[in-house]
């Protein structure tokens, strides 16, 4: 065919739909998502002669009355165009506490015009006495920001700029991820146990077995997420119908019953369950290239069974446990319907909280940047998969 | 009651309902959208005063389903695409809307009540603002099984914390609300007191003191019926819950559940008129409609609410459309509310995000 370009333009022309599409539903929301993680332009819009005044306050003392006046004529700008309550929200989460102080300020001195702004504000609220909601403001008010990063990292900076340690009784985002990453790897582990003789039969049975093994596979994959993980807690929860039998066979008495749910091994177990496929078809597809004769070879060369299996066999299939590892771990690590409904206290996972600042606290910038901390873990275990397997190998044959 | 619970079920809904959003089409002008709670709770609103609506007005409503919150508002109103006409919101988000402008502010002599009493007057102190039409009063209880602690009732929320006289599990909501104000009730805080106390870092480190003696056998809920089903499965021998869900679990699914007033927590959820709406003139009539006491009141006899306009809980009898007495479970008479709480807002704005880290570190200890 030629419609008048050159080879070159002609094959450009095709893949510009799937660039396009790329583009849109992959670099666009990334770099949106990149975008928020580092940038809030609100208060330092909202506030700009405030922050301007605030730049050369030592940040330890009451700022003196020009601020004051100054703050008081925008926060009062902002009230009257109704845009104060979502500054107040941003101020509010650098420092809690301050929203009601800036948003009862503005609504009590509307049509006032004291001779002391600052005795005003205070009597108002004696939060304006305190440094701490004007170095509030002053951080809230910086249009580009390392503070979510910072705080995805349990970290938090001082006065002087200094980046410390958040107090433990504040310090969540750390411990989340490691058992985040922590049980991930025992899920991949739990996988890779389960599924390799799965596979293994699948590829090496009478076609009617290996059919029936493959859709009992895949049966999980036909059902919604929420009602396999329910299904989980009828199975499991304390008048379950393990906890039935096993009273029922008398292993354990009525009153000694476990709740095996709503904990963390609720959340492994329902996540090897609902994982278990994207383990077992990639192990399938490379298994299923491995000439039976190798094998046969192997045994008739005077190998036997388990140095047949370590030798040939194992070595043809790594492959397809990469693959599959690499598959399970990437999932498992941004999973959080199954972690939500049996996870309990314990069992919750990092995305459950990237969740939580999504639609509840609506802090879309620190879930933005606890993203990018998830992503940038799955770089590194994409890398580390590269050094040990060669990322060129996932081509799925042996 | 649902209320709450939904919201925190939005991370399961989330995806469903901007899916459905965006189904939506421009409604027409004879058309008022009404984003609900979708569930009982909407049907009721449509059997008590959405379908005679729109038999004396003619205009077709459209109810959407939604679980709180003021994401989609903000989001409507950003886009200006407002296609929601009326919303149903938590109190505390009807402040926050009406602060940030998302929510229509009405003058303080729309809508009195059927004597003129102003709106402001009519309202229930602790419930008005210049942006809510009218709503309901829900709380939060707890909710124990009857027969689980032999020929002993518990009889307060201290009750609640007692491991000893009262063994079994507990269920709590996964959330910091409610469950810091009922941990210093059961530590003797005055009911007028819990906030004050809760705002001192000496008072936060009491309350989740008091957490500590019952964490070893806590039980998280995020959505209502979760606790409902840990309290029937005999997971947990009391749970906190809400007073309409109990209703349901024992009039219309006969469980046996037993309501424990002492220390609930207070709340109510009001409709709002969309800020920037096309069709601002419906919703307002829409806006008269259910300021009418009778209109409201209705509400009452499908579901155990109380209601914040005065006038149509004095209307509130008792009576209901199962023919059970409503009273016993309503959440604002005057003995149920004897030690009850206000669940304060604004304080919650102040206090969320924070305590919200602190109850996931402390809950993960």
């Amino acid at each position: 065919m030629d419609f008048g370009l050159s080879r070159r333009a002609q094959s450009v022309a095709l893949t510009l739909p799937l660039v396009a599409f790329l583009f849109v539903i992959f670099v666009m929301p990334l770099g949106t998502m990149m975008w928020r993680s580092v940038s809030e332009p609100e208060v330092a819009s909202a506030l700009p002669e405030t922050l301007a005044m605030l730049e050369d306050w030592d940040g330890r003392s009451v700022p003196p009355e020009e601020v004051f006046e100054i703050a008081a004529s925008e926060l009062l700008e902002l009230h009257e165009a109704r845009a104060l309550g979502s500054v107040a929200t941003d101020v509010n989460r650098v420092e809690s506490g301050t929203r009601s102080a800036v948003v009862r300020t503005a609504r009590h001195l509307q049509g006032t015009s004291p001779e002391s702004w600052q005795a005003a504000m205070i009597a108002v609220d004696p939060a304006w006495h305190d440094p701490a909601i004007w170095a509030a403001i002053r951080r809230a008010g910086e249009r580009y920001t390392a503070r979510h990063y910072l705080r995805a990292l349990d970290l938090d900076q001082d006065v002087d700029g200094g980046v410390v340690r958040r107090p433990d009784d504040r310090a969540i985002y750390l411990e989340l991820l490691a058992r985040t990453l922590a049980s991930s790897a025992g899920i991949t582990l739990l996988c890779v146990l389960l599924g390799y003789p799965v596979a293994f039969v699948i590829a090496n049975s009478r076609r009617l077995w290996s059919n029936i093994a493959l859709a009992m596979v895949l049966v999980p994959f036909t059902m919604s997420l929420i009602a396999r993980s329910v299904g989980w807690i009828i199975l499991l929860q304390k008048e379950g119908v393990i906890n039935d039998l096993l009273v029922w066979v008398g292993l354990i008495g009525d009153l000694d019953r476990q709740s095996m749910v709503y904990n963390l091994g609720g959340t492994v177990v329902s996540l090897v369950h609902s994982l278990l496929p994207f383990m077992v078809l990639p192990l399938y597809a490379v298994m299923h290239t491995i000439p039976k004769d190798h094998v046969r070879a192997a045994t008739s060369l005077g190998a036997n069974g388990w140095q047949a299996f370590r030798h040939v066999y194992w070595p043809q299939s790594l492959a397809g446990v990469g693959a599959g590892a690499l598959l399970v771990f990437i999932l498992a690590i941004g999973q959080y319907v199954g972690p939500a409904v049996v996870g309990g206290r314990s069992g919750q996972f990092f995305s459950n909280l990237i969740a939580y600042h999504m639609q509840h606290s609506l802090n879309w910038g620190l879930a933005a940047a606890l993203n990018f901390v998830l992503l940038g873990c799955v770089a590194v275990v994409y890398l580390v998969y590269d050094r040990l397997f060669g990322i060129e190998r996932l081509r799925l044959d042996p | 009651m649902r209320m709450s619970a939904m919201r925190s079920r939005r991370s399961l809904r989330g995806l469903l309902g901007a899916a459905a959003l965006c189904l939506a089409a421009a409604a027409g002008a004879d058309e008022l959208v009404v984003a609900s709670w979708g569930g009982h709770y909407a049907a009721a609103q449509q059997a008590a005063f959405i379908d005679k609506f729109e038999q004396e007005t003619g205009i077709e409503v459209r109810l959407d389903e939604f679980s709180g919150g003021l994401a989609e508002v903000r989001r409507q109103e950003k886009v200006g695409d407002i296609y929601w006409d009326i919303v149903d919101l938590e109190f505390a988000d009807v402040v926050i809307g009406c602060e940030e402008g998302l929510l229509h502010e009405f003058a303080a002599n729309e809508w009195p009540a059927p004597d003129g009493t102003t709106a402001r007057e009519d309202y229930l102190f602790e419930a008005y603002s210049a942006c809510g039409v009218a709503g309901i009063i829900y709380s939060t209880v707890i909710t124990y099984q009857p027969d689980a602690f032999k020929k002993k009732t518990p009889t307060s929320v201290a009750d609640f914390f007692d491991l000893t006289k009262y063994p079994g599990g507990r269920g709590l909501r996964r959330t910091p609300q409610g469950n810091m104000e009922m941990a210093l009730l059961a530590d003797g805080v005055a009911e007028t007191d819990v906030y004050k106390v809760l705002d001192t870092e000496e008072g936060k480190a009491r309350a989740f003191r008091k957490l500590d003696q019952i964490k070893p056998h806590a039980r998280w809920w995020d959505a209502v019926p979760e606790a409902m089903r840990m309290l029937t499965d005999d997971e947990v021998t009391m749970t906190t819950s809400f007073n309409g869900r109990v209703y349901h679990e024992v009039v219309v699914e006969h469980h046996p559940m037993a309501i424990l007033w002492d220390g609930e927590i207070l709340d109510s959820t009001q409709f709002a008129i969309v800020a920037g709406t096309p069709r601002l003139e419906n919703a307002k009539r829409f806006a008269r409609f259910i300021s009418k006491a009778e209109n409201m009141a209705e509400l009452g006899a499908h579901l155990p609410f109380n209601m914040v306009r005065r006038s149509a809980n004095d209307l509130l009898t008792g009576r209901s459309i199962t023919g059970v007495n409503m009273e016993p479970f309503l959440p604002a008479t005057e003995e149920h509310m004897r030690h009850g709480v206000w669940n304060n807002w604004s304080w919650w704005h102040d206090n969320l995000d924070e305590l919200t880290e602190r109850f996931a570190a402390w809950i993960s200890d």
